[in-house]
């Protein structure tokens, strides 16, 4: 590493004046000088986290006992997705956390109790076997499908109907297509198929059970329990029922996009309002200001003139550290906040250890100028092996906080490895560029206080 | 200056302070069989914990709040007589057993009426006992995947210069001294001023831990390069002048740190408070290990001291 301190210093400069126009840009475009078309644009505007700006957040699990591949996940997710962007909330995030969790975050609203209940809401849709039996509609019952227990034969009438477990013949999940139309009787129903596999099951069912009973289930809830006339082997069918033209569709709708693959609870449910939120910012911001004040304080009057690079060279690292929050995105937490302003600390750190390995040269004679290349050298061996282990640290936390939806965690750990990152970039360009820029110019035999010797 | 020298007062320093910790650590173990050495918050043991804001300067009692909480328990939620403290002049927070959202949104509304006035959310969580218990074995796992994967590192990064294994061990010894204090303090600030263990404590232990090793590497480092130079010269003072040489490096980084993270406890809300405690704390203690325990460490495994500690013969001091 032996460029020139000029061209160093420059594309340190560039750097720092693309660093602070994003700082205080909303969004920023890069337009190409030869033909005005837009080479580059990236909203960066400032992302916090739910615990700053308020909001939901849920955690959602396939309960145990039901199998899960991935694809129902993915299912489940974007249907959510669907759901919720109906109740009309904005900016709702869903990731997927496996084997069987989903992670919901609803920024900024008012209605928690609605979200999660329209969220729980699993809109499972089962044709269960009722035997000889029929229920009314409206009955709550227990099925086969989504627990552990297994199913009581269909004609047991020794069990009372509450405690029996009824077998499920098949899930919505085989609905090819669902379709309102008019009724004999004038009012309404719906007509659905099924796709070739459900066809199958649908037959072989029917045409082993004429006479029986068999209901269509929506959350566990009867709906309507017909008796079976005849086999029905063409894969089609009709629900029939007191439907208005608004309810046969609605509950079409749901049947249609409502479906989940498989049933999910929240298992953990975190609301901050927001003006806790909005606290929380304010006093984060001034601990770091004052944070960061103080220790540019302690490093000028006891680094002296290296003190003063090493304040710039902070002052670089936070420009830099922010910009690249806004630009990736980071979305901040308070943790994550924490996190950044502890890496402030550590990014001095750096700066002390050249500092200190530098005293030491000058006071064993070096020239200024070996003494800078030598101090830096010999520090490096000790910043890189310990910020290597921080961002072990770092990684492990991530992987912690991801597969718990543990965001906060998450939000440290991410700040925390970019702090370390950038810190290991000033360390190495900015803080050497500027130390040769200013000790060029000087001589420190002349001016051994200037240095803390 | 000799440190060395001095190594085996230094480690009573440490024990006295992890002693303490590992007693309050099994007296809340033996009071709470099912929590284990830590009061724990309901991050890793679930339940609901609900922070409502009141307007107008209502602060509503405690008694009053446990009965509308109870008026909604039924078997199933099982939030019976909940734990009410106050926050300031107008504010609640209750701790009970884990509810779902509808259920809140009752509760707050029954304050609301029987308050006459309104009632802001200002923080829900609650987590069922499954998923928390997970989260609680999983934390385990975490710090010990960390201090595996961090041993493996400084072997590897030591792997040129003589008995590197041992630098990886004293490390660890150091970091887990680390741990214990954390945790001790941790333990007696929870039983005498109720504080719990949540997630935000796992990450402050978690960043110790990465700290710890931080610090030690330097002094290590230090070692590595003057063991190269100074090949006449006998380990332990080799030791005592890399930490010596450290020592400056040590203290200032120290400060820096203890700079900001006083800046977070004092201005920085209390929300993250009991988060920065802990980091100051851990982090003090990291720097403490790094040059009082782990380089010593070294030299007492260097000198095989251990033959020697149940003789009644004084130790004999080696020093230049």
């Amino acid at each position: 590493m032996r460029q020139r301190p000029t061209t160093m210093l420059i594309i340190v400069l560039i750097l720092l004046a693309f660093s602070a126009w994003i700082n205080f840009s909303e969004s920023i475009t890069i337009i190409n000088p030869f033909n005005s078309t837009t080479l580059f644009q990236r909203d960066v505007a400032t992302k916090l986290g739910l615990d700053l700006r308020g909001g939901l957040q849920a955690l959602l699990e396939v309960p145990e006992g039901v199998t899960v591949t991935s694809e129902d996940l993915n299912t489940t997710k974007t249907i959510l997705e669907s759901r919720v962007n109906a109740l009309g909330v904005s900016e709702v995030t869903m990731q997927i956390a496996p084997p069987r969790r989903i992670v919901a975050e609803f920024p900024g609203i008012d209605n928690p109790e609605e979200v999660v209940a329209s969220v729980k809401q699993t809109g499972l849709l089962e044709f269960v076997d009722f035997g000889s039996t029929p229920l009314p509609d409206g009955t709550v019952i227990k099925t086969d499908q989504g627990s552990e227990g297994s199913a009581t034969p269909a004609d047991d009438t020794t069990t009372p109907a509450e405690e029996r477990i009824y077998h499920t013949v098949m899930t919505g999940t085989l609905l090819q297509t669902v379709n309102v139309q008019p009724s004999a009787s004038g009012g309404y129903e719906i007509a659905f198929s099924l796709k070739n596999e459900g066809a199958t099951i649908f037959s072989d069912y029917t045409g082993a059970n004429v006479g029986k009973f068999l209901a269509i289930v929506l959350d566990k809830k009867v709906i309507s329990a017909p008796q079976i006339q005849t086999q029905i082997s063409e894969g089609s069918g009709v629900i029939t029922g007191s439907y208005t033209a608004e309810s046969a569709n609605a509950f079409a709708v749901q049947l249609r996009y409502g479906s989940l693959p498989v049933p999910v609870e929240v298992t953990e449910s975190r609301t901050v309002g927001p003006t806790l939120g909005a606290e929380s910012i304010r006093k984060s911001v001034l601990a770091g200001i004052i944070g960061l004040s103080v220790v540019i304080l302690f490093m000028l009057f006891y680094y002296r003139l290296p003190g003063l690079i090493a304040d710039l060279a902070l002052l670089s690292y936070a420009l830099f550290s922010m910009a690249l929050f806004k630009l990736i995105p980071v979305v901040l937490t308070l943790p994550g906040i924490a996190g950044f302003i502890l890496s402030i600390g550590m990014a001095v750190d750096a700066n002390i250890l050249i500092f200190e390995r530098m005293k030491e040269e000058l006071r064993s004679g070096k020239p200024l100028r070996q003494a800078i290349d030598l101090g830096w050298q010999r520090a490096w061996p000790s910043i890189r092996d310990s910020n290597l282990s921080t961002l072990i640290t770092c990684l492990i936390l991530y992987i912690f906080g991801s597969t718990f939806g543990a965001s906060m965690v998450k939000g440290f750990a991410v700040t925390l490895a970019i702090g370390v990152l950038v810190s290991l970039f000033t360390a190495i360009t900015v803080t050497r560029t500027y130390l040769h820029t200013v000790m060029d110019n000087i001589k420190s035999a002349d001016h051994p206080r200037w240095f803390g010797l | 200056m000799n440190i060395i020298k001095n190594r085996y007062y230094y480690f009573l320093i440490s024990f006295l302070v992890i002693i303490p910790g590992i007693i309050y650590m099994g007296i809340h173990w033996a009071q709470n069989p099912a929590e284990g050495p830590l009061p724990l918050g309901i991050d890793f043991t679930g339940g609901s914990l609900l922070e409502v804001q009141f307007e107008n300067g209502v602060q509503p009692a405690a008694k009053d709040v446990t009965a509308i909480y109870n008026s909604f328990a039924s078997d199933v939620n099982k939030i019976k007589d909940p734990i009410v403290q106050s926050l300031g002049t107008d504010s609640i927070s209750v701790k009970s057993k884990a509810m779902d959202d509808a259920t809140k949104g009752l509760i707050v509304a029954e304050m609301e009426k029987q308050f006459g006035t309104k009632a802001i959310v200002l923080n829900f969580t609650s987590v069922n006992p499954a998923v928390g218990q997970e989260v609680a074995r999983a934390a385990a796992g975490a710090v010990g995947m960390a201090a595996i994967a961090i041993l493996f590192y400084i072997w590897f990064a030591f792997r040129s210069i003589q008995h590197a294994f041992r630098y990886g061990t004293a490390a660890i010894i150091a970091m887990l001294h680390d741990v214990l204090v954390v945790l001790g303090i941790e333990a007696i600030l929870g039983v005498t001023l109720g504080w719990e263990a949540d997630s935000l404590f796992l990450t402050a232990l978690l960043t110790v831990i990465g700290f710890s090793v931080h610090d030690t590497i330097v002094v290590f480092d230090r070692i590595r390069e003057n063991l190269t130079i100074y090949r006449k010269v006998d380990f332990e003072t080799v030791v005592n002048h890399s930490v010596v040489q450290t020592l400056d490096r040590s203290i200032n980084t120290q400060l820096t740190v203890m700079f900001t993270l006083f800046a977070m406890v004092l201005f920085g809300g209390d929300t993250i408070k009991h988060f920065v405690i802990i980091l100051l704390i851990g982090v003090f203690s990291g720097t403490f290990s790094s040059i009082f325990n782990a380089s010593p460490i070294l030299v007492v495994w260097e000198n095989k001291e251990w033959r020697t500690w149940f003789k009644r013969t004084p130790i004999t001091e080696t020093n230049a």
